[in-house]
């Protein structure tokens, strides 16, 4: 038997962390966009075996706080796609406010970490996105360009070949394939 | 603070192509190092190696001797330790049937080759940033497909 799961990757990095935080004993409040305040002082060494604990989960303490800015531009971009009430911010207005810089440094700094566009950037999650939606099964083509704000299917289309060099149909097509032979094994 | 860079690998049979491949890595901005291998059997022979460092990005000629890129495919797809592995496949087909193929197959990015140096960086360039993407982002690799 085969079955197909979805995943809330916030939920589940958000009950690891705390459960691993409550093993440790660490006092602490999590405040949300990978922010979590230490609340007293730790002991290095259970520090230590903390962190590594953490990254057999694929969860990296970041330390460097131009990383941790670029990781919270990185989170607020996917807030943006996932909420329907934010689709229709200006990208570049809600990072500045809510991040509290200018939308050129932010930019700067986003292509100097990334190697890519803050645009381009938003361009891509929201094609990974469609795809996850494709993926899932639920909504057809025309619902998945609604929901993420495309004017059109063919818009979306286009972007999502143009991201990709194949055609959202070729894609479904390949990853139905794929499962076909996956459940044959 | 350690650099990070991108692993990589090739295997092609012609020395030209190899060379091309490792001058285009040296002029991106992304930290890469680069390994080449000159068939299929060679690199089946590294990447079985317990030891091996497994590659970020490894790149395979579809036409080679003795082990071509899609037997490599093949035996990549069938171990779970190559999971992490993004497979590129270098080709001079560009038929729908074929790539479609390809990629039903396992692998997450398909280039034709390209018949020049500039095009050939642009599109090494792209296929490292957006595999950086992956790898720095935790996306899905599963849904990890590009044509160039």
């Amino acid at each position: 038997m085969k079955i197909f799961i979805k995943f809330d990757f916030n939920a589940v990095c958000r009950k690891v962390l705390e459960d691993k935080l409550i093993k440790y004993d660490i006092k602490h409040r999590v405040l949300g966009f990978g922010e979590v305040e230490i609340l007293e002082k730790t002991n290095p060494q259970k520090f230590n075996e903390f962190t590594e604990e953490l990254k057999e989960y694929g969860i990296d303490i970041i330390e460097n706080q131009k990383t941790i800015l670029v990781q919270k531009m990185k989170d607020t971009i996917n807030e943006m796609i996932h909420s329907p009430e934010l689709v229709n911010v200006k990208s570049s207005v809600y990072l500045a406010e809510k991040l509290s810089h200018s939308y050129g440094y932010l930019s700067n700094l986003f292509s100097d970490v990334t190697y890519t566009s803050i645009e381009n950037y938003i361009i891509m999650q929201k094609i990974e996105y469609a795809k996850q939606l494709i993926v899932n099964g639920q909504l057809n083509l025309t619902e998945i360009a609604f929901k993420l704000n495309y004017s059109s299917v063919a818009h979306l289309s286009t972007q999502f070949k143009n991201v990709t060099g194949i055609t959202p149909s070729a894609f479904q097509r390949i990853i139905t394939k794929r499962r076909e032979i996956a459940n044959k094994k | 603070m350690v650099k990070e860079y991108i692993h990589i690998i090739l295997a092609d049979d012609d020395e030209d192509d190899r060379l091309f491949f490792t001058d285009a890595f040296d002029e991106l901005k992304i930290n890469t190092k680069v390994n080449t291998f000159n068939d299929g059997v060679e690199l089946m022979n590294y990447l079985n190696q317990p030891e091996a460092i497994l590659p970020n990005v490894l790149f395979l000629d579809l036409n080679m001797p003795r082990k071509n890129g899609i037997e490599c495919l093949d035996e990549i797809k069938k171990n779970d330790r190559f999971n992490d592995i993004a497979i590129a496949i270098f080709s001079t087909s560009s038929s729908e049937e074929h790539i479609e193929e390809t990629f039903v197959r396992g692998a997450n990015i398909y280039i034709k080759k390209p018949s020049d140096f500039a095009t050939l960086k642009k599109v090494l360039s792209d296929v490292v940033t957006i595999n950086w993407q992956y790898y720095t982002s935790g996306l899905n690799k599963d849904n990890f497909l590009l044509r160039l």
